[in-house]
């Protein structure tokens, strides 16, 4: 019917075509997907109908310009540190060779099975005035030794972006690997040596996926809760916190997050427009072994031993202190349950990535196809949900689905005359659209900054050979956002490994997961108990891992 | 025919299950493994089956008021007063006229209307470094602003609310000026940065850092269960005026409650003698029932005299208190 579902490119409007606004095909899933996210995101602003100036004044005096300094230099400290992280080790895996790349390509992406508090509270504890490091320093050097205060500006950056750098690697690994060394090839053959050809052919291409990788862990960060409290280190959300748990009011959290949402989006916008001009394509084939750098000795020693460096502080040291706190609590707390916990993590956590790297899909190529702003706007606002703290999202979400349980149940009733009482509340009907707002984020990023490289011209190629509609997909498509799909897969299956406040909110009875259980530890201080769900958690976190690592030989 | 049969299917899937009649539904601040042995334990003795799901407060709350009438929820537990005396106060819980509530919760441990009642005691004392310090150095929670302590206090962070709850008791005592200028007192006298919890700031009490804090005293007997060779000590201030800080961890029975005398008759089993021991022995809290004596482990740590005020004053004073603590400065 639609001429635009067979040729779509010929007749996608041109950008900034704001006048010609016609719904149709894919923009109509991008605009379905971007209700479903607008609606809790809507219950969380209609906050600003009631004004809360008593607490504001407050906030604003006494509260809001020391969190918004350190704010600020959270995030300044963790996108530093995650790209700083995330694009060096992304390089070193995925364009030179040295001893032990193979284990490391996929190893670096362990720290993202850990929850970040978890590394939080294993790193104060070992670092803090009474942990074992100062304690054994004190004994031997005396009581008046110096140490750096890990509960510090530096200290929680530091644990952050050791923490969400695998966002930024995941991503930029990918750029890298399919960008492959002709780049940096043709930058030499120009001129540049190989330090500038990096920052000025190779970084540069690399942009959509490294900033992609980086807004993530900002969002993250900017939505965080539990690390920065293991600090004390107040940030933005600490006054929605303060604003909910201790003042009451609900509605003045809810108005501090929808300012949240708001710098979000602006953020999102800037970074959007500062590279819209830009196209970015594939370098042909990925790289093959024969294309890489490969190091000289010193410099590949350097690069193993960074590697581990940076692996051991995110990722073992940490483990091996939740193995031995697993350990002292196995007996007491093990029980068969755990194996409930673990499937009911894996299956919500599975099929919640499908859904999400679903819709990311869609809507990857409802902005493909309609370059407007209309669905640049409505694929901006669906991906909102990532930035804001979970259980102000997590409330925003139940009001809106239980408004509809409460309506269905109400019809039923009268219409019907069936007592049915709350049909939809703690069911997967619930649960999932719930993880699809909070997360279309990390599924959408990948797969668009792939999407990215399937510029016009492949399919204009692509049709003059006579390969067109589902066979293009499937041939020509599918194998250049295979990547970014499976990143993407990967990124939401961890996140809603990890995710508590809509778990704790939307479960159906009884159906606790691991990060449940971590709750319940941690909610009593008890952080040492924690430990064995924790450690599941990794356990569980190392099959996508694996999986990933399993077809790295197609996008390495 | 066939139609129905898939449909029936994908409803069993997909939509929730009608509630039961014999059974009572919770929604629980208390987590999973301190109220799970005693509804397990409920229903071995009466046959009623305990659905319960546990959150933070605030969620939980919000819950409630989103599900409205249809909520499946007939009892909310807590582990505060002030939570309560909120959820009251947003008209989430029914009063309850129960002879043996009144018998068993002590008249400043539940709601003047009946609302919710407190299960058990959780009291926020002073610790101490007994290398540094002899009980004849402390005296009350307000001596500790005083000059001589500089430098020498650990705190927890002002965001917990067992913290809000104290400052509030302050208020109440005290009136608002005075009970700045002691917590402006505490501020000064920190030997470093609030620490996010109890355990923490006792640990750091035991190795040096400071000499003295405020805690719940279940964290340090968890504590000194696990490190009994820490020169840890408990002390009970202001035993010559108000008495001993106390907040509850305490139930009411939601507005529009399914299964009303059920959860009733839950929450008087719960104050019982024969339950009472349970909920409050499983994280070594104090019973709130008068009739019931508190762990052996527990009780070694001495009586002490309560602070007699109404624990729903923390409640109605904890806005309050979280921003006298932020003009104060305490984070």
């Amino acid at each position: 019917m639609n001429p635009a579902s067979t040729a779509p490119i010929a007749t996608a409007p041109l950008p900034g075509a704001f006048a010609r606004f016609r719904p149709d095909g894919w923009r109509l899933i991008a605009f379905g997907v971007a209700v479903l996210v607008v609606v809790p995101l809507l219950v969380v602003f209609s906050s600003l109908l009631s004004p809360e100036e008593e607490i504001w004044a407050h906030l604003a005096e006494h509260v809001l310009p020391g969190l918004l300094l350190n704010t600020f230099w959270l995030v300044l400290g963790v996108a530093a540190g995650t790209v700083v992280l995330g694009v060096s080790l992304a390089w070193l895996a995925a364009v030179c060779e040295f001893p032990g790349r193979r284990f490391f390509a996929w190893a670096m992406l362990l720290p993202m099975a850990l929850p970040a508090y978890v590394s939080a509270f294993v790193f104060v504890g070992l670092l803090d005035f009474t942990g074992p490091v100062q304690t054994w320093l004190r004994e031997i050097f005396g009581a008046n030794i110096w140490f750096p205060r890990i509960r510090s500006t530096g200290g929680v950056i530091a644990v952050m972006s050791l923490t969400l750098y695998p966002y930024v690697y995941l991503l930029a690994k990918n750029a890298f690997a399919t960008q492959g060394k002709r780049a940096l090839e043709a930058a030499q053959s120009l001129g540049h040596s190989r330090v500038s050809g990096f920052f000025r052919v190779a970084l540069p291409m690399a942009r959509p996926w490294i900033a992609g990788g980086m807004m993530l862990a900002l969002m993250e960060t900017l939505a965080d809760f539990g690390t920065v409290s293991v600090f004390n280190y107040d940030t933005f959300t600490t006054a929605i916190y303060k604003a909910w748990f201790g003042l009451f009011s609900l509605s003045a959290a809810s108005q501090l997050a929808s300012l949240l949402i708001v710098i979000v989006f602006a953020v999102l916008l800037v970074e959007q427009l500062s590279r819209s001009r830009m196209r970015y394509t594939q370098a042909g084939k990925h790289a093959q072994d024969k294309d890489r750098i490969v190091l000289t000795r010193g410099a590949a020693r350097l690069a193993s031993v960074y590697c581990t460096l940076v692996l051991g502080v995110a990722f073992l040291i940490p483990v091996a202190q939740l193995a031995l706190w697993s350990w002292q609590v196995f007996g007491q707390d093990f029980d068969s349950r755990y194996l409930e916990f673990l499937w009911h993590s894996l299956a919500l956590s599975g099929i919640a990535a499908l859904l999400t790297a679903a819709c990311a899909l869609l809507l990857a190529y409802a902005k493909r196809y309609h370059r407007d702003p209309w669905t640049a706007g409505a694929v901006r606002i669906a991906t909102l949900g990532y930035a804001l703290p979970g259980p102000v999202l997590a409330v925003g979400i139940f009001v809106a689905l239980a408004w509809l349980d409460n309506f269905l149940a109400a019809n039923l009733k009268e219409h019907l005359r069936i007592e049915t009482g709350l049909l939809l509340q703690g069911t997967l009907l619930v649960m999932l659209p719930a993880y699809l707002v909070r997360f279309l984020a990390a599924g959408y990023h990948p797969v668009d900054s792939a999407m990215q490289r399937l510029t016009r011209s492949i399919d204009e190629a692509s049709r003059s050979l006579g390969v067109g509609g589902m066979t293009m997909l499937r041939r020509v498509h599918l194998p250049v956002l295979r990547g970014g799909l499976l990143t993407g897969l990967v990124l939401v299956f961890m996140d809603v490994m990890k995710e508590m406040p809509i778990t704790l909110m939307t479960r159906p009875f009884g159906w606790d997961t691991l990060a449940v259980r971590i709750f319940e530890m941690t909610s009593e201080g008890e952080w040492e108990r924690a430990a064995l769900p924790a450690v599941a958690l990794v356990a569980a976190g190392l099959i996508p891992i694996f999986f990933v690592a399993r077809h790295a030989d197609i996008q390495r | 025919m066939r139609k129905n049969s898939v449909f029936t299917l994908l409803l069993g899937a997909f939509l929730s299950l009608p509630a039961f009649a014999d059974e009572v539904v919770v929604y629980s601040a208390r987590i999973e493994q301190l109220i799970k042995p005693m509804f397990d334990a409920y229903t071995k003795e009466t046959g009623v089956q305990v659905k319960f799901i546990t959150d933070k407060e605030g969620p939980l709350m919000e819950r409630l008021k989103a599900e409205g009438a249809n909520t499946p929820a007939d009892m909310l537990i807590t582990v505060d007063a002030g939570n309560l005396w909120h959820a009251a106060n947003e008209g989430l819980l029914r009063p309850v006229a129960s002879k043996t509530l009144e018998a068993n919760v002590p008249a400043h441990l539940r709601d003047p209307q009946n609302h919710w009642f407190g299960l058990s005691v959780r009291a926020r004392t002073i610790v101490f470094n007994t290398q540094k310090l002899k009980p004849s150095d402390l005296s009350t929670y307000e001596d500790l602003a005083d000059p001589k302590w500089k430098g020498r206090l650990c705190m927890r962070t002002s965001k917990k609310v067992y913290n809000q709850s104290l400052v509030a008791m302050l208020i109440a005592e005290h009136g608002e000026a005075k009970a700045e200028q002691i917590v402006r007192g505490w501020v000064a006298n920190l030997a470093t940065d609030t620490f996010p919890d109890d355990t923490k700031m006792m640990e750091a009490i035991a190795a040096g850092q400071c000499d003295v804090g405020m805690g719940n005293t279940y964290y340090y007997g968890r504590l000194m269960e696990k490190k009994p060779a820490l020169p840890l000590a408990l002390f009970w201030p202001n035993q010559q005026g108000s008495g001993v800080h106390v907040n509850i961890s305490g139930a009411g029975i939601a507005k529009h409650a399914k299964h009303e005398k059920e959860a009733i008759r839950l929450l008087e089993w719960l104050s019982s003698a024969k339950a009472q021991n349970m909920f409050a022995d499983v994280n070594m809290e104090y019973p709130a029932n008068p009739g019931v004596k508190a762990d052996p482990a527990v009780a070694k740590w001495g009586d002490f005299k309560h602070n007699p005020i109404n624990v729903a004053k923390a409640g109605e004073l904890q806005a309050a208190a979280v921003k006298l603590m932020d003009r104060a400065g305490y984070k």
